[in-house]
């Protein structure tokens, strides 16, 4: 069951996107930038955890998810340290996945070259 | 008699000749609808080379000593080498000219620069400034997007309206002597701004310029579509020569199938290419690969070739500038 | 620029926007959909083996994401990101992959520009608004909870 939800919900957040893409002239740049800020946003107002309790993957394997894991380790650092938090809880959640992206992004430059 | 004919239009007495060329292209060209026509097809658009930088140089290179082989001639022969392409500072054709040591005059024209070219050739030729021209020009996928574009392996979905860089080159000798097919005139254009601002519409950005230098070729030499075997288009592709047709007619003029685009023509539907071809290989190899072996096989006979190219840079349509468009035509002779 | 020529500019864009083909909307869609949702099934089984191990929701939910980035990394170096993007659209473009392989292939692409210069300085060169975006909008939404709750000092 939760694998059809996420498959739904991470579906139609994709198909949202795609209805934006080809109805603006948005770059693909301009609606991922987008989409992770509305997650940031929501996830700033609690609603987007809630979603997520429902979504499961639907709900954090979308940028939005992303921009939701900079706020919650944001406001858990504010939650532990004061004002501080603010300034050191961004990576809290997301440095995982920035650290995996630049390590497996640049293993890859070593590896392979682009084929066009 | 004045050797300009009207505002725009050049008429070359001596009349250069089209003393040899040389297309090369990579392998999707091969499987599009020009692949005939092309002298060499490669299997690796990259040539075994590093970067795609260097593999484009390479085709340059390549297709240039084909063409003064064809022609008999040694770099010493040939007086001035007019090359141009689409990457930053022309590295393609000042390198290329680095190698074949021929005195280099650098154009750039973006993808009408094979027109701009074969053009200039004519006036050095036809001023007796010199006896054999080379021209020359190149263009390939993987360097231009990524330059004018994304990195390759990016997660784009492209819109209809993108056009696919084609990966070659291509070149000519112009001589005074000899046989081949002849450079009679040539119509400069102006540059035309419609205010087209999205990157993913440059044919739609090119066509006015187009349309403005044909109409202004009938005007200058009173000719009209009839006089020609075929009006070939460089790189329009499928929005752009809509466009372009639509322009002309409101001019006056009815192409019907006089007209082609090489860019609409370069691939076939199933290859997936959007609109279809651009780049400056992909006018130079419908102007020297197409018409010049259907002239020599004596299918055509007149044609107005010309070559459209989109002038704006990445930085400029950041900050908002619209792209301008140009394009030159040469009448091509058997 | 003149009236008349401000016309005609008007008047040609009223013809490139008729002239200009009309994406696949429902095709594309439905595609984004299904590469969306494909996408988020895998994370979902992912979380629920990490679910297992990791202690809490937001550690689960933070080896999920780096899981997918390092999928999307290594499909993106085998040259399956590209084709799938070009049929799923921001059904490739929107999940956490999709961020993964903005960062991979703007590293393979300017690798040839040098380890430092090239890769070092452009890797996040499409990524990185992603990031400057989300931490400033983050930023602003955590700062204006944490002086509503007064929680700051």
């Amino acid at each position: 069951m939760d694998y059809l939800i996420a498959f739904l919900t991470g579906g139609a957040i994709c198909a949202l996107a795609q209805i934006i893409y080809d109805n603006t002239k948005l770059t693909p740049a301009h609606i991922v930038v987008g989409f992770t800020v509305a997650g940031a946003l929501l996830g700033g107002l609690g609603l987007y955890q809630r979603f997520a309790e429902f979504a499961g993957a639907g709900a954090i394997i979308p940028v939005s998810g992303f921009g939701n894991s900079i706020v919650m380790g944001m406001l858990s650092e504010v939650e532990r340290l004061g004002w501080e938090g603010l300034f050191t809880g961004a990576f809290e959640n997301t440095g995982l996945g920035v650290t995996a992206a630049i390590i497996f992004g640049s293993l890859m430059a070593v590896l392979f070259r682009p084929k066009g | 008699m004045s050797k300009r004919l009207g505002l725009q239009t050049i008429v070359f007495q001596q009349a250069p000749r089209i003393a040899s060329c040389s297309t090369i292209a990579g392998p999707k060209e091969g499987e599009g609808n020009f692949g005939s026509y092309i002298d060499k097809l490669v299997d690796d658009p990259m040539m075994g080379q590093l970067t795609p930088e260097k593999a484009e140089r390479m085709m340059l290179y390549l297709a240039c000593q084909d063409a003064l082989a064809k022609a008999a001639l040694t770099e010493d022969d040939v007086h001035f080498f007019v090359g141009g392409d689409l990457l930053n500072q022309i590295i393609s054709s000042s390198y290329c000219a680095r190698d074949l040591g021929i005195p280099f005059l650098g154009i750039y024209g973006a993808c009408s620069s094979i027109v701009e070219g074969l053009g200039l050739g004519s006036l050095i030729v036809d001023g007796d400034y010199a006896d054999s021209v080379l021209v020359a020009t190149s263009s390939h996928y993987q360097a231009s997007e990524r330059q004018f574009r994304y990195p390759v392996e990016l997660n784009i979905q492209h819109r209809k309206s993108n056009q696919w860089t084609v990966t070659g080159a291509a070149a000519a000798v112009l001589s005074k002597s000899g046989t081949g097919p002849k450079i009679t005139a040539a119509t400069f254009g102006r540059v035309l701004d419609y205010g087209i601002k999205s990157p993913n519409d440059m044919g739609a950005a090119m066509a006015p310029a187009a349309a403005d230098t044909l109409c202004r070729h009938f005007a200058d030499t009173g000719k009209t579509p009839g006089d020609y075997d075929l009006i070939l288009t460089g790189d329009l592709a499928a929005v752009g020569q809509k466009l372009f047709v639509q322009l002309v007619k409101e001019a006056g003029y009815t192409l019907g199938s006089k007209h082609m685009d090489v860019g609409a023509s370069m691939y076939k539907p199933t290859q997936q290419v959007g609109a279809g071809g651009s780049g400056c290989a992909c006018s130079a190899i419908g102007i020297l690969g197409y018409v010049v072996k259907e002239m020599l096989q004596g299918n055509l006979r007149r044609v107005l070739a010309m070559a459209t190219g989109a002038l704006f840079s990445p930085v400029s349509t950041q900050q908002g500038d619209s792209i301008a468009g140009i394009a030159h035509a040469v009448v091509i002779e058997a | 620029m003149d009236k008349a020529q401000k016309d005609r500019r008007e008047r040609y864009q009223q013809m490139v926007r008729e002239a200009t083909p009309q994406p696949n909307r429902w095709r594309n869609a439905v595609m984004a959909f299904i590469t969306g949702g494909a996408i988020c099934t895998v994370g979902q089984l992912l979380y629920n083996l990490f679910e297992k191990v990791e202690p809490s929701r937001l550690e689960t939910t933070a080896v999920t994401q780096a899981a997918m980035i390092a999928l999307g990394a290594i499909a993106t170096g085998l040259g399956f990101y590209d084709w799938l993007a070009e049929r799923g659209g921001m059904g490739a473009a929107v999940p956490v992959t999709g961020f993964s392989n903005t960062v991979a292939s703007a590293a393979m692409e300017f690798r040839r520009e040098g380890y430092i210069l090239g890769m070092g300085a452009k890797m996040f060169v499409i990524a990185g608004p992603v990031l400057v975006y989300g931490i400033i909008s983050g930023f602003a939404v955590s700062l204006l909870r944490a002086v509503l709750t007064g929680s700051l000092f």
